[in-house]
């Protein structure tokens, strides 16, 4: 109980984590989906503070290191053309591609740009008119509704000088295809807190009950991953397989229809392809045809690239809950986050950059509890 | 990355374009946000935003403890990202110093 003392409301966890304990009676592996979640339980180290018999596996939530190295390599073909501004959240800078960064290229004179808001892009597409602006459009269901906006008004107000690259993906069609791989553990889910502000969580709610798995949607403090586990559980030993809310506060059923409406004006779903997990059918946005203008892929013509990944990185099974990060070979010593092998190093959310932030590649890999 | 932050609106306006904005104050930074998706948002209502834009309302309570634990997870660091001013809001901003 070690880290207990750093919980915000010690008496309240320690409540929790006794009746977890009180309940379980056999072993389960539960899965967080959120990359928060993930940094959360690592840094707090509540996969250890719970029972033995809980398992907690770390999801596919963190949307930089799921961005394949196709799209991270597109966007360094047209980051590097002269006449092109290239914009991004600052998280995809490091992101290795298959030769470079986009951070290497911005110090070999490249005009790469980081920008707090896709909107910002809009203003230096306006100060820039000889130029071409391109934005990064990455993330989950959270950050649709900012990247469509950009995309809507540059198509409302005639920007023809901003396009974007879209490589966005969406939670449910992933969790469904880890559930549906015959290397599955998980039996229940920790879903996204943040992802369900914007989407509500209605869609949730056939997954759990085709597959039969609780879907329990979670906050990412430490307090709310303990009551999204207790509340998993609950359901687990009673042989439910229902979505419930943890985090009502934040999140409603029905999410922000505002921001759903507007998304699906610029975006439409279409297939795509995850880092170290390959291609997922319907698991993400593309812009709709009435969008071409602005499509950056269309506009540059960047084919498809051949690309090829380490061998030894298992980023892929850890992103299925199948491994840990301790589980692999390179872990801490040839892959680390200045030096990344994989999806699941390169950005900070990611599981294994989590794991290496926190310690945990200097500790004994028995701590962890057994895979 | 998909996190939301907090913020105190303390600022409601249109810009030249006829969307919604606003100012929020995120612990002492100030940024602009989007207002579109939040119609019902007024001035001194908290908001979870994320990329700049206001996703939804909340409490006082849940965004001081939202806030907290971002701060504590080292999570706020977007917020140090500058913003891109127009060349109104740059006279604006120079204005509002002088």
């Amino acid at each position: 109980m070690k880290y207990l003392d750093e919980y915000r409301d010690e008496a309240l966890a320690a409540g929790i984590l006794a009746e977890i304990k009180r309940i379980v009676t056999k072993p389960w592996v539960l899965m967080e989906v959120c990359g928060g979640q993930t940094h959360s339980i690592v840094k707090y180290g509540i996969d250890r503070l719970l029972p033995n018999e809980i398992e907690l596996v770390h999801g596919p939530g963190c949307p930089v290191c799921v961005t394949s190295l196709e799209m991270i390599d597109k966007a360094l073909a047209i980051a590097q053309r002269p006449d092109v501004i290239f914009c991004s959240f600052g998280d995809m800078l490091r992101v290795p591609g298959s030769d470079c960064d986009l951070l290497i290229l911005k110090s070999r004179g490249s005009d790469v740009r980081v920008v707090y808001s896709p909107i910002d892009c809009l203003k230096i597409a306006r100060a820039n008119p000889e130029k071409k602006v391109v934005f990064f459009a990455i993330g989950f269901e959270t950050t649709a509704p900012g990247n469509a906006m950009a995309v809507w008004q540059a198509h409302q107000q005639g920007i023809q000088n901003f396009s974007v690259l879209v490589s966005h993906v969406l939670v449910p069609p992933a969790m469904a295809s880890i559930l549906q791989s015959p290397l599955n553990r998980v039996q229940g889910f920790l879903g996204p807190g943040h992802v369900c502000t914007v989407m509500g969580y209605r869609e949730y709610e056939p997954i759990a009950q085709r597959y039969q798995v609780p879907i329990v949607i979670t906050g990412f403090e430490p307090i709310d991953i303990l009551e999204g586990t207790l509340m998993t559980i609950r359901q687990l030993e009673a042989g439910e397989a229902k979505v419930e809310n943890q985090y009502p506060r934040v999140v409603n059923r029905e999410g922000n229809r505002v921001a759903q409406d507007l998304v699906n004006k610029v975006f439409e779903v279409g297939d795509r392809k995850w880092r170290g997990v390959g291609s997922i059918p319907k698991s993400g946005y593309k812009l709709r045809y009435e969008m071409r203008d602005h499509d950056a892929e269309r506009i540059f013509d960047v084919r498809e690239i051949d690309t090829k990944e380490p061998e030894i990185c298992i980023s892929g099974l850890v992103l299925r809950g199948v491994k840990k990060p301790h589980d692999c070979p390179a872990f801490g010593t040839l892959c680390n986050p200045e030096h990344p092998l994989g999806a699941t190093m390169v950005s900070a959310e990611g599981a294994c950059a989590a794991y290496y932030a926190y310690g945990r590649h200097l500790q004994e890999p028995a701590l962890v509890p057994a895979s | 990355m998909c996190l939301a932050i907090p913020g105190k609106l303390i600022e409601i306006s249109t810009d030249a374009s006829g969307v919604r904005m606003g100012k929020a104050n995120f612990g002492g930074i100030v940024k602009q946000v989007c207002l579109e998706y939040t119609p019902e948002v007024e001035k001194g209502d908290y908001v979870l935003v994320h990329v700049g834009f206001a996703l939804s309302k909340v409490d006082e309570a849940e965004a001081a403890r939202t806030y907290k634990a971002l701060e504590q997870m080292q999570q706020l660091t977007e917020l140090d990202t500058p913003e891109v001013l127009d060349d109104e809001e740059v006279s604006g901003a120079i204005s509002e110093a002088a």
